[in-house]
């Protein structure tokens, strides 16, 4: 910093300050600019050499950074750098550096069927990764980060499978979903709605409710009756079958085991008796492309209920 | 004190004809409370309503007590300063602070603890961050700046400030706007625009208080004893004036119907984002950054006792400040489907800003050369150089983010909100309580209660945000970097819960950095009470022209 | 001690400046209209700031009370609607956002910060259950999910009287909202709230692509049915196995 070789000592103080006279602050040898406004004065110190030069850098470089990216708008578009670079293009080419990477893993996918898949285990390991991570982005809303499902969504889990658990049916229901308004052939068929519609009175719906939950042998459950099994037969074996043990082609659930979608007890039930209706997933098949889907049905098979 | 003689008393040209115009925005009002679309929107005309009628009474009320003479600009050859709307402003900024903080501290826990929304719609996150920041920034900043600048412009220019009625249409109306946004908020009444929610008729309200409030700035300097115009109201008129003009242009409304709450922007989509983030942006510059550059200039330079470092400085970074400062806005967007061209302006004129921004750190610490010694012993002056110090990290940080490469990693992240609050808790935050600290026992002429609490919250509070900013780098660039992790076989890594889950400790760290913050406010709102529950000092000096003789 | 008296230094146009308010002012207003006025005016004028393409349509009454909705709560403090041009985004929420994909939105929902997932192309990715169950109570969905929960929206019909008076509105600020669209707007949002409604046909007429109810809601039309309608609508217009990258570069 320049000093002057000139010193005065003053105060700040108002009775001293002479207007428009330039005085030198005694503390650092600057002198003042004559101004004074409520005791505060201003030093007249240059500008701090290491600011300018500073300041300076960075503005050439904005000019040459303006000369090599887009950057002015014109008439009609705008300038487009030197390179012609711009982020739309870029991300196309990372997207496309990317897919060299997976290239070799996805090609082997692809050319497998998804039974082969399954029995090649360094072909399972790569479909499991690539389901994984697609699982985790998609249906984990769903069926869970673990594919454990939730009250009304599919646990994928158990070995118990409302639309069916080889290969070829799980990917079916990934592809079109199930009773998606956008897919053609999502699955659509649904059950009635007994209640609402007015097939059952209430009294019947409690009592094909109390006998149905005999199947699965819940806890506090009351005898079959005669009128139950009646109603039942008459009712709800066309879709759930004489057996009680479902019909994936309707994806009627099985009513005979302890897996239940909705709920075990008897409002639950009852609900689903009035309300009939089922369960929406969407359809993948224009989200997802063929072979994401097909690492998803080989992780999901591989979950541990696949048949 | 001698007495005009016998002036006969009526009411002014002023007196009249404001309380006809609230006499009619009252009846206005109480018919589109009558006719309103929405419950809330019949809430607010009331509170027009009622505050307009009260207008007419308290105008009434103060002719009855006034005497019949004006106010005299001088006495004793002194300058009679108008206090009266600095004290009101003042309070009302340690009030809305403390509000604030609270706020923001119930959202960190919100965040922390999705529980606390408690599935209500009035303090569900959504409508209670708007609410946050518009109680900090608007209310808390506004009422500093209110505060700060109706002092500074009086003292600077050795003057009384000008009209009679006006300064206090301007404080009492920027806050009861403040209460219609906010109320508003809460009840589900939105723009929708970040930092610019209040509907069309808070802002129409707005900007007739601001447009008064330039005015009476104006006419202020004009009464001024010194011909040159002191850099802090450079500052100030740059942020009032620009501050009307972004508003403005980011208002462009059309109301549904008079009688309904909703308005439509007449641009959409991309325009709208580039000129939302233009005003936004430029909020930062010229209403957190310009305007508190202003209470910058005049309380450091006056607690220091010492002279501004460098007048070629105030000069040189002022005007490349205000230039350059509008450029940025698109570093709000990159990446976005704004084109990219625009996104390389907003890049290169934010690094270009660097250096001007850093020009008010420069003045603001280098004025204490020569006095360095009082930052030992004086901890309001050690508040305001460490708020300096605060800016200027933010100004290095904030053309960093602006880098579209390390923007690419930020935008969207909790980065974002640590380089927020390293500006408004450090900056904004630490500059108005360091202002408020010398302001309130000047004005009122009573010694501050206690440097010792002082000292107290000055550390607590910087312990907090300290806590704060640090807890959001790690979240933000952990997240970032979550986001685009990819396994070696090029797959992403992470779904988007797992980096929600992530982030839980920080945002623990976060919220007891905020509480300490709080803490820190609440203590010096117990050490203003007891300053101003004090006697008054028994001088006829003037106190604030021996800033020391404060304490 | 020299007593040197100098005059002020910062002669010409900075004092003259610092001298008269009104300059200063004017000064002001001049350097700081010319950023805004590059960076802005030309998004008007310039055509290829919004791309050319198919698809998009205003919003249905019913999507557009939803996303009077979604303004209304904040959603855009915590959910971004603009995926950026980066490969971790466009492959974990699809292609990167338009700018023709938000021309109709005033105000735009970009938004800037993201606590939650980007929404931009959440249309179609879930249910109309799965986004009432997780409106109503997000973490029955996902356990550690940090949303808050709208139950109330469900328990609130929606005040649909004035959506007319609004589209009439959007269509002075340039959305064009056709005559029919507007004498219908009443009709509409039945139709596509309440499923099997004989509207229905001139309701998708209308408004390709719409998502009708699946659901009769019992009170009649409820907030969340709204909130649901403009979710699913989110992303859906423009079909990107059609849509030319490379012709809208800019
Ligand atoms: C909107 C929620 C939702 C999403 C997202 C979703 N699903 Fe589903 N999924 C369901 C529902 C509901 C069912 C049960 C359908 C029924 O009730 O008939 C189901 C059923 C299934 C089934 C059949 C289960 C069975 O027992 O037959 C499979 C397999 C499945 N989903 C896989 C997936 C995969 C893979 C994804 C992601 C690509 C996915 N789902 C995404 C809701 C969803
Ligand atoms: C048209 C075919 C059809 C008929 C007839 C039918 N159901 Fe169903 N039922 C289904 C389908 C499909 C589902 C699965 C819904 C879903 O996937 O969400 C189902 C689900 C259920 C469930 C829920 C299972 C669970 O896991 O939670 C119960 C209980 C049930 N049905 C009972 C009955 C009873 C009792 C009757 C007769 C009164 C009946 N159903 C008649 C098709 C039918
Ligand atoms: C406090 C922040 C917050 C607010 C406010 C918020 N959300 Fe969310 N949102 C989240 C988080 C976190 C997730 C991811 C976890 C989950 O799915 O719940 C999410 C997920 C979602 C999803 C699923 C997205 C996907 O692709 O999986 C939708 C849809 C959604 N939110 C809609 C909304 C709507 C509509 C609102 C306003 C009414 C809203 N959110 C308000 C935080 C928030
Ligand atoms: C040279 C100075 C500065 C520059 C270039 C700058 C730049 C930036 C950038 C790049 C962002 C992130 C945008 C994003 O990715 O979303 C940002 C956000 C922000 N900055 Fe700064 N900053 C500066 C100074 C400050 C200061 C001093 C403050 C506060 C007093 C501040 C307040 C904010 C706020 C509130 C946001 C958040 C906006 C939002 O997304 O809602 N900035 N700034
Ligand atoms: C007790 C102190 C405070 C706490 C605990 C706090 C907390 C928060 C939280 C939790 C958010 C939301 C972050 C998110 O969406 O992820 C937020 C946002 C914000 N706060 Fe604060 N805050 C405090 C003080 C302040 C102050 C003093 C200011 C300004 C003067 C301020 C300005 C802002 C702004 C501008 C945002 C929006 C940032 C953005 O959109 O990028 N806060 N704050
Ligand atoms: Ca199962
Ligand atoms: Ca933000
Ligand atoms: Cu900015």
């Amino acid at each position: 910093m320049r000093r002057y070789p000139f010193e005065r000592t003053t105060t700040m103080s108002n009775d001293t300050f002479e207007r428009g006279k330039v005085r030198i602050d005694e503390k650092t040898g600057v002198p003042t600019t004559g101004h004074e406004w409520d005791g505060i004065e201003e030093l007249n110190t240059p500008l701090p050499r290491w600011w300018v030069w500073t300041f300076w850098v960075t503005a050439i470089w904005g000019v040459l950074y303006c000369f090599v990216y887009p950057a002015w708008p014109t008439l009609s578009g705008g300038t487009q750098g030197l390179f012609g670079w711009n982020s739309r293009t870029e991300v196309a080419q990372e997207i496309g550096e990317l897919q060299t990477t997976r290239a070799p893993i996805l090609a082997k996918l692809n050319a497998a069927s998804l039974s082969d898949i399954e029995a090649n285990p360094e072909l399972l390991a790569a479909a499991r990764m690539v389901g994984s991570v697609a699982f985790v982005n998609n249906c984990a809303g769903c069926h869970g980060a673990g594919g454990q499902g939730a009250k009304g969504y599919a646990n994928l889990n158990d070995d118990d499978w409302i639309w069916g658990g080889k290969l070829a049916d799980i990917q079916t229901t990934i592809e079109h979903g199930a009773r998606w308004d956008g897919d053609k052939a999502t699955h659509s068929s649904a059950m009635p709605a007994f209640g609402r519609d007015g097939i059952l009175t209430p009294q019947q719906i409690s009592v094909v409710a109390d006998h149905v939950r005999t199947y699965a042998d819940l806890p506090n459950a009351p005898e079959p009756t005669a009128e139950g099994q009646k109603l039942y037969d008459e009712n709800c074996a066309a879709c759930h079958g004489a057996d009680a043990k479902g019909n994936t082609e309707l994806g009627a659930p099985n009513l005979v085991d302890a897996i239940w979608l909705y709920g075990s007890d008897k409002p639950a039930i009852v609900n689903r008796i009035v309300n009939g209706g089922g369960g929406v997933m969407p359809a993948w098949k224009d989200r997802l492309d063929d072979t994401t889907i097909k690492a998803l049905t080989v992780y999901v098979h591989s979950l541990g209920g696949g048949q | 004190m001698e007495r005009p003689p016998l002036i006969t008393k009526r009411m002014t040209f002023g007196e009249t004809s404001l309380s006809v115009i609230f006499a009619a925005l009252a009846a206005a009002s109480f018919w589109i409370a009558l006719h309103a679309y929405t419950a809330v929107y019949a809430f607010h005309a009331v509170l027009f309503a009622l505050g307009s009628a009260g207008a007419v009474v308290a105008i009434r009320k103060r002719y009855q007590a006034r005497p019949a003479a004006p106010a005299p600009l001088m006495i004793d050859g002194r300058p009679n300063y108008n206090l009266g709307p600095v004290k009101f402003t003042a309070i009302a900024a340690l009030f809305w602070g403390v509000a604030g903080f609270l706020v923001g501290l119930y959202l960190a826990l919100e965040l922390a603890y999705p529980q606390f929304n408690l599935d209500l719609p009035w303090i569900n996150f959504g409508r209670l961050r708007p609410l946050h920041t518009s109680a900090v920034i608007f209310a808390f900043g506004g009422n500093v700046l209110l505060a700060s600048s109706f002092y500074i412009m009086q003292r600077t220019s050795r003057a009384r400030i000008a009209g009679d009625l006006a300064p206090w249409f301007v404080v009492l109306g920027y806050n009861f706007f403040i209460l219609i946004a906010g109320t508003g908020y809460l009840l589900g009444v939105t723009r929708g625009h970040e930092y610019a929610e209040p509907e069309w008729y808070a802002i129409l309200w707005l900007v007739v208080v601001w447009v008064v409030y330039l005015l009476v700035y104006l006419f202020t300097l004009a009464r001024r004893t010194e011909p040159h115009i002191y850099v802090a109201n450079w500052f100030f008129l740059a942020f009032i004036v620009t501050v009307a003009v972004l508003v403005l242009g980011n208002n462009v409304e059309i109301p549904v119907s008079i009688y309904s709450a909703q308005s439509v922007i007449v641009w959409a989509g991309v325009q709208d984002a580039m000129i939302q983030w233009w005003y936004a942006h430029n909020a930062v510059g010229f209403f957190l950054t310009a305007g508190f550059l202003g209470i910058m200039y005049y309380f450091i330079p006056k607690r220091a006792n010492r002279p501004i470092y460098s007048y070629r400085l105030s000069i040189v970074h002022f005007w490349s400040l205000i230039f350059l400062y509008i450029w940025a806005g698109p570093h709000h967007l990159h990446y976005t489907a704004l084109p990219d061209w625009a996104q390389t302006l907003g890049m290169v004129f934010s690094v270009v800003l660097w250096m001007p921004s850093w020009g008010g750190m420069i003045n603001g610490i280098m004025s204490l050369s020569g006095a360095w010694d009082k930052l030992r012993t004086d901890p309001v002056l050690r508040m305001l150089v460490v708020s300096v110090a605060f800016y200027g990290m933010s100004t290095f940080e904030g053309p960093l983010m602006s880098v579209k490469a390390v923007n690419a990693l930020s935008h969207y992240t909790d980065w974002g909100i640590g380089h927020v609050h390293s500006g408004s808790l450090g900056w904004v935050g630490f500059v108005s309580f360091g202002a408020l600290y010398c302001l309130i026992p000047w004005v009122w002429r009573r010694p501050l209660y206690s440097l010792k609490l002082v000292n107290w919250h000055f550390w607590i509070a910087t312990i907090g945000i300290v806590f704060y900013i640090s807890a959001m780098w790690v979240a933000g660039i952990m997240q970032g970097l979550m986001w685009r992790a990819y396994t070696p076989q090029g797959f992403l890594e992470y779904s988007f819960i797992e980096t929600t889950e992530a982030l839980h400790p920080e945002y623990l760290i976060r919220a007891a950095g905020g509480g300490l913050f709080l803490i820190g406010a609440l203590i010096m709102v117990y050490n203003i009470y007891r300053t101003i529950a004090s006697p008054e000092i028994d001088t006829a000096e003037d106190i604030a022209a021996s800033p020391q003789l404060a304490e | 001690m020299s007593q040197t008296t100098h005059h002020a230094p910062g002669g010409g146009l900075q004092k003259r400046i610092e001298t008269n308010s009104i300059l200063l002012v004017v000064a002001i207003l001049i350097l700081v209209s010319i950023g805004g006025i590059v960076e802005i005016v030309p998004l008007f004028y310039i055509k290829n700031t919004i791309e050319k393409v198919d698809g998009i349509r205003p919003y249905s009454p019913l999507e557009l009370a939803g996303y009077n909705i979604y303004v209304r709560e904040g959603c855009y403090t915590c959910h971004s609607q603009m995926i950026r041009p980066l490969r971790d985004e466009v492959e974990r929420y699809g292609h990167y956002s338009l700018a023709a994909e938000s021309m109709y939105d005033h105000p735009f929902q970009w938004g800037s910060k993201r606590n939650g997932p980007d929404l931009a192309r959440v249309g179609g990715k879930y249910s109309n259950d799965w986004q009432r169950d997780h409106l109503r109570s997000p973490r029955s969905m996902v356990p550690t999910s940090i949303m808050p929960g709208y139950p109330f929206l469900a328990e609130t019909p929606l005040n649909g009287a004035h959506l007319a008076e609004q589209m009439r509105m959007l269509r002075v600020v340039g959305v064009p909202y056709t005559d029919a669209q507007l004498e219908n707007a009443a009709a509409d949002l039945t139709a596509q709230s309440a499923p099997d409604d004989p509207g229905a046909a001139a309701l998708r007429q209308r408004y390709p692509n719409v998502v009708i109810n699946d659901i009769a809601s019992k009170g009649g039309v409820t907030e969340e049915d709204a909130l649901v309608a403009y979710l699913q609508h989110l992303g859906v217009s423009v079909d990107f196995k059609l849509y030319d990258d490379k012709a809208n570069i800019r």
